[in-house]
């Protein structure tokens, strides 16, 4: 007996696309019209991803038209995706993926198993939010998670709000919770109206988006919010549950600077501090990153058309670099047809009209993105308002003193202060306190970079025991490692 | 300039660590030479922290009670408790034929060693630990056993380095080394260090640093995965092994279960700390599940992989390095955890004169020749 198995239980597939938002649904799509076997897998039950994200089937549409502009390209991106030959892998958690194609997941119908000559991953970004004093109270959700409760269950967060933090999803979040008949109690902007200002140009580049912006400005005008800019939340008040937002000023990097505090009664604080890539598979494919701030954080090295350090794979969309939804189906689409041309089932001139044609369009979509991507840049000086008791690691309970204990022990990146303070470790797995961690971490480290990021592991995301268990017998089990 | 030291140790694990300790205590000027930006990072801050009579070699078994006492003691000796924890180890047999063989291996095979070990029935094992599976027909138990914080031996050493005043230098790389008859000078990027004794404590790349002495030591490297899950509410308290010996479990005071017992991952000392194998990795579970029903109700957070070498024969490695006087090995040793703080101070005693040499862990000691190790079907994962 050896160590490992002596089969590899994978079904063979050309192609296997991880997420199905715009950019992973464009991927697929023009990837099988090129006549490649494609399977695209996501958790959801259906495709569109958390920016075109399907209302639930138990909730009937009763008024597409008051859904919004978003509702009617998700239904057109599912349209096309069930009109392909792209098979779908819907209702499916991927917990393991590696170099080589390998990709492993939990689905209804238990565990599942691939292995893929080419792989394009467009697994979307998480949300930011940098920790203050309360932010643990009931009643504090965050900003894009608002946005899934608000545009997809069509529930308010609470019955006066505090609408937070930065980008477009503060006026959007705002102005639907307005549309919904909510209160919005305060709107508080970390961007000042002269960083929208300098914004302007790029984003008239989209004047359809640039004139929804002006549409929630004018319902929130209308309904007399009260518009913070150059503020932030300093701490949440309340025990049971949040009763007050208290608002103090902040200079360019976010740290609280003197003048006015302010307290807003609230029972309910949306805030978000920006959009994070997501790495943990590509991190897991080691494929090469680069810290790029103003493209949302750890992001991966790809040219034009998505092709990456390791030739089977390519990355699309938001994980990639915020862009913007729009980019992200632009892109996912060129990495379907590059993956296509790659495996040799596009001529050179099909191709190369193809990404023409697409390049100013692509263009305009990531002028748009990037400047939003350069509002929701993380302002390191937020977390001058956690205090030495404030919780960092939720899951674990770790605290900023905590911390810094380690970091003057000598923790001097992510994977050591993991080790010595369990931060990260919790079923979260770094996602919410990472950004806060590694800004810690950077201070005595000398930057992001030395910092570095936590090791990717697997399971990618928590998955229960069970599913691992399924059927087995012991005389089955796989005692590979007998001789040990 | 090059730096003058008594002994330069190679490897800032818990071998070199405890190891730089005792000699520096004993009055040495001490450094340790450590290839990555922080110690005790890899086998030592991986593993599972558990401590079991019942897992190592029966004559080591003298040694690993003299380690487990010193993880209880911790206090006195690091200046910082590291979460010791007595909770009794049961082994289990599954089938007649696994009862027979745990007999014989920690019945008669551990006499005389000194360590208590009774035999249970199913129903007396479950009456200890009461969330066992039916299916266990027969158990070792051992009063013994329970575990330690690995996580913590890091932040530990760093701390107690820096007070005995015990050098690091960190992502410290030896590119080449002198041997002469004054002692060895190591090469380091950046700068020389020269001492009149060397202790290798490299963990799984023992067999690199050798070749600094121009020697050709093959070695053999286990890659054993550990899985954790969230944490859950108390579901049981022993540390448990198998009969088979492919598992260990046990639940941490946080909650979280531990998962582990040497089912092998994808990793070299080349490359490193690889991958996990998906289907090693669903075989653990399995067999945890199989002696703990109760754990399917858990969510399964997070896997990794350590890396571990071990001698042709198996046996641990302490002593010289062959040919030279000056320089000594440790590590390759099965169970390290465990046995490490009672294996490094034995070295450390040996160098400074006051402990025997024990031949039978002597690197210069005739090996089998290395197997060649299986390559998996994802082998071009790497």
């Amino acid at each position: 007996m050896g160590d490992y198995p002596a089969t590899d239980p994978s079904e063979p597939v050309e192609l296997v696309v991880i997420g199905a938002g715009p950019a992973g649904t464009a991927a697929a799509v023009a990837a099988s019209r090129a006549g490649i076997d494609t399977l695209i897998i996501d958790e959801a039950r259906t495709a569109g991803g958390q920016v075109y994200r399907a209302l639930p089937p138990e909730m009937p549409v009763t008024n597409a038209a008051g859904l919004g502009p978003d509702h009617g390209v998700g239904e057109r991106l599912r349209h096309e995706l069930s009109a392909s030959p792209v098979r779908a892998a819907f209702g499916h958690r991927v917990w393991h993926v590696a170099p080589g194609g390998w990709v492993r997941a939990v689905g209804p119908q238990g565990l599942k198993s691939w292995r893929a000559q080419r792989m394009i991953v467009a697994t979307g970004t998480v949300e930011r939010i940098m920790p203050f004093p309360g932010w643990t109270t009931p009643g504090v959700i965050g900003l894009a998670a608002a946005t899934i409760l608000v545009k997809a269950q069509q529930v308010l967060p609470g019955r006066a709000v505090v609408v937070a933090g930065c980008g477009p999803l503060v006026a959007a979040v705002a102005a639907a919770i307005l549309k919904g008949g909510g209160q919005v109690a305060a709107i508080v902007d970390l961007a000042g109206p002269g960083e929208w200002l300098a914004a302007m140009p790029a984003l008239a580049s989209r004047p359809d988006l640039l004139a929804r912006g002006i549409g929630w400005l004018g319902r929130i005008r209308a309904a007399g919010v009260p518009i913070f800019f150059r503020h932030t939340v300093i701490s949440a008040e309340g025990t049971e549950s949040v009763t007050a937002a208290l608002l103090q000023p902040i200079d360019d990097t976010g740290r609280p600077r003197d003048g006015r505090s302010r307290r807003i009664e609230a029972d309910a604080i949306v805030i978000g501090h920006g959009l994070v890539p997501s790495t943990d598979v590509t991190r897991l494919l080691r494929l090469d990153h680069a810290y790029v701030p103003e493209r949302g954080g750890w992001v991966v090295i790809r040219d034009e058309v998505c092709r990456t350090s390791d030739k089977r794979v390519y990355v699309a969309g938001d994980g990639a670099g915020i862009s913007g939804a729009l980019a992200a189906e632009i892109e996912g689409k060129l990495g379907g047809l590059t993956a296509a041309f790659d495996l040799g089932r596009l001529d050179h001139a099909t191709y190369e009209y193809a990404v023409t044609e697409a390049r100013p369009t692509l263009h305009r979509a990531r002028r748009f993105g990037n400047a939003m991507g350069r509002m929701m840049a993380l302002r390191t000086g937020l977390l001058d308002v956690a205090r030495t008791d404030t919780v960092v690691c939720r899951c674990e309970d770790v605290s900023r003193g905590e911390i810094e204990a380690a970091l003057a022990d000598g923790a001097d990146d992510m994977n050591r202060l993991k080790s010595w303070t369990r931060c990260g470790m919790g079923p979260c797995q770094g996602r919410f306190c990472g950004a806060a961690a590694a800004t810690l971490v950077a201070r005595p480290a000398g930057g992001r970079e030395a910092a570095g990021t936590w090791t990717a592991r697997v399971p990618i995301r928590p998955v229960p025991y069970e599913a691992f268990v399924a059927d087995y017998r012991y005389e089955d089990l796989p005692f590979f490692t007998a001789g040990h | 300039m090059t730096e003058q030291f008594d002994v330069a140790v190679i490897g800032g694990g818990l071998l070199g660590c405890t190891t730089a300790l005792f000699l520096a205590r004993a009055g040495k000027r001490v450094v340790v030479v450590e290839r990555r930006k922080n110690i005790c990072t890899q086998a030592t801050g991986v593993n599972t922290g558990n401590l079991s009579m019942m897992w190592t070699r029966p004559y080591l078994v003298p040694y690993a009670i003299e380690g487990r006492n010193m993880w209880a003691t911790t206090s006195d000796w690091l200046g910082v408790d590291l979460g010791f924890r007595v909770r009794g180890g049961l082994k289990l047999a599954f089938t007649e034929a696994e009862a027979v063989d745990m007999q014989r291996d920690m019945g008669e095979a551990r006499d005389g060693y000194g360590c208590p070990i009774e035999f249970l029935d199913g129903e007396a094992a479950r009456r200890i630990e009461p969330a066992l599976t039916p299916a266990v027909v027969r158990a070792a138990y051992c009063p013994l056993d329970g575990y330690a914080n690995s996580l913590q031996t890091g932040r530990a050493f760093r701390r107690v380095l820096k007070r005995e005043n015990i050098q690091l230098r960190l992502e410290a790389a030896p590119a080449a080394l002198d041997c002469g008859d004054a002692g060895h000078t190591l090469h380091l990027p950046g700068r020389r260090l020269h001492a009149r004794e060397l202790v290798v404590a490299g963990g799984a790349w023992i067999e690199e640093i050798l070749q600094l002495f121009g020697l050709s030591y093959p070695m053999l490297c286990r890659k054993s995965q550990v899985i954790v899950t969230e944490r859950m509410p108390a579901t049981f308290s022993t540390v448990i092994s198998a009969a088979l010996g492919i598992l260990s479990l046990k639940q941490s005071d946080n909650g979280t279960v531990l998962i582990g017992g040497g089912w092998q991952g994808l990793g070299d000392p080349v490359r490193g700390p690889g991958q996990i194998v998906p289907e090693n990795f669903i075989g653990n579970l399995r067999l945890a599940h199989y002696a703990i029903p109760a754990l399917k109700s858990a969510r399964i957070v997070r896997g990794w992989l350590g890396l571990e070498a071990r001698a042709p024969d198996q046996q641990p490695l302490l002593g010289r390095v062959p040919g030279h006087a000056r320089a000594w090995i440790i590590g390759a040793i099965d169970t390290g955890f465990t046995l490490g703080p009672a294996l490094a101070k034995r070295l450390s005693a040996i160098m400074l004169g006051e402990a025997e040499e024990i031949a039978a862990f002597d690197p210069g000691r005739p090996m089998p020749p290395c197997p060649v190790q299986p390559l998996p079907v994802y082998a071009d994962e790497l």
